[in-house]
């Protein structure tokens, strides 16, 4: 088992990514340069939050034509595992991995925040066994605004895409929750086939006695047990 | 030649900027204001042909990088 973090220039969060698969759950990790070409033999390839490019023209828009990409997206077509977080949802749906976009929090301002979230029912290849479990990761971000057009949000429930959603402390998916305007209270999503997963919430800093919580834990231990399952969409 | 390509927030996705400007607006004394909506423009200046393949080229940019489809239009024009 051996996860690969890329890194782009104005990564952020690849320290902690490392940090917490290295010696959070203890499986060799590896740090690739966003133009290296080849990603080697890698079981999960990581694509951590910051702000890539310094986020000009749009959050991962740039990102997505360094060379790494081209590797990963051969990858990803072979059904290799791929986790995007913060920066790295945004990266992979810009890139077309993920379906949809994120845009500015519709409060306008940058959340800084540890949310409850819904484990949701996308069960073939996400936490099958905690469906329902309420847990807190910390996000920080200012354009998490998940929006999809009506067509695609059907699309995304029909086949139990969502991973996570915003809730409260008794699991209601409320307006008040919801900290950055999401269609849906979503938090995170994963592509159709069941290997690509994106969310803006951190598991990468949700794993030492210290952090706001230790439930990244469980969601990164969930992403590298995937096994892919290729759903037939409804 | 210049080219000047406007990409703007789609009708139906909400534009957050926009809406707080907006609201800016309205307290300024702007009476009928109906909505606003914040795009970009990107500028970029070009030597030589800007023929119909030039024009196929730009409309492939504008969609795969100036603009993202998923939330946003764009349009261009050519300037002197």
């Amino acid at each position: 088992m051996k996860v690969a973090v890329i890194q782009f220039p104005g990564s952020n969060c690849d320290q902690d990514v490392y940090h917490s698969f290295a010696r959070g759950i203890g499986v060799p990790t590896e740090m690739i340069w966003h133009k290296d070409e080849q990603l080697g033999e890698v079981d999960l390839v990581v694509i951590p939050g910051g702000f890539s490019y310094g986020d000009y023209l749009r959050c991962g828009a740039i990102a997505r034509f360094s060379p790494i990409m081209k590797a990963v997206g051969e990858y990803a077509d072979r059904g290799g595992l791929i986790l995007g977080i913060c920066n790295g949802f945004q990266i992979l749906c810009e890139a077309g991995l993920l379906p949809g976009a994120l845009i500015r929090n519709n409060c306008l301002e940058y959340r800084c925040m540890t949310p409850h979230l819904l484990i949701q029912d996308s069960t073939d290849t996400f936490n099958r066994n905690k469906i329902g479990q309420i847990i807190r990761l910390p996000i920080g971000h200012g354009e998490g605004n998940y929006r999809i057009d009506d067509e695609g949000l059907d699309r995304l429930e029909r086949n139990e895409q969502i991973l996570l959603r915003y809730c409260d402390e008794q699991g209601n998916l409320t307006e008040e929750a919801n900290p950055n305007g999401s269609v849906n209270n979503i938090a995170g999503i994963r592509n159709e086939r069941g290997n690509i997963f994106g969310m803006m919430p951190h598991p990468d800093r949700a794993f030492e006695r210290f952090h706001p919580s230790m439930d990244g834990l469980p969601v990164m231990k969930a992403v590298l047990a995937t096994k892919e399952t290729v759903t037939v969409p409804i | 030649m210049k080219v000047i390509v406007f990409v703007t927030p789609k009708k139906n996705v909400l534009d957050p900027q926009g809406a707080a400007v907006g609201h800016a607006l309205t307290s300024l004394g702007f009476k009928n204001l109906k909505d606003v909506r914040i795009g970009k423009t990107i500028e970029i200046e070009v030597d030589g042909e800007t023929g119909p393949d030039f024009s196929a080229s730009m409309d492939k940019f504008c969609h795969e990088l100036l603009s993202n489809p998923v939330i946003e239009d764009y349009r261009w024009e050519l300037a002197e």
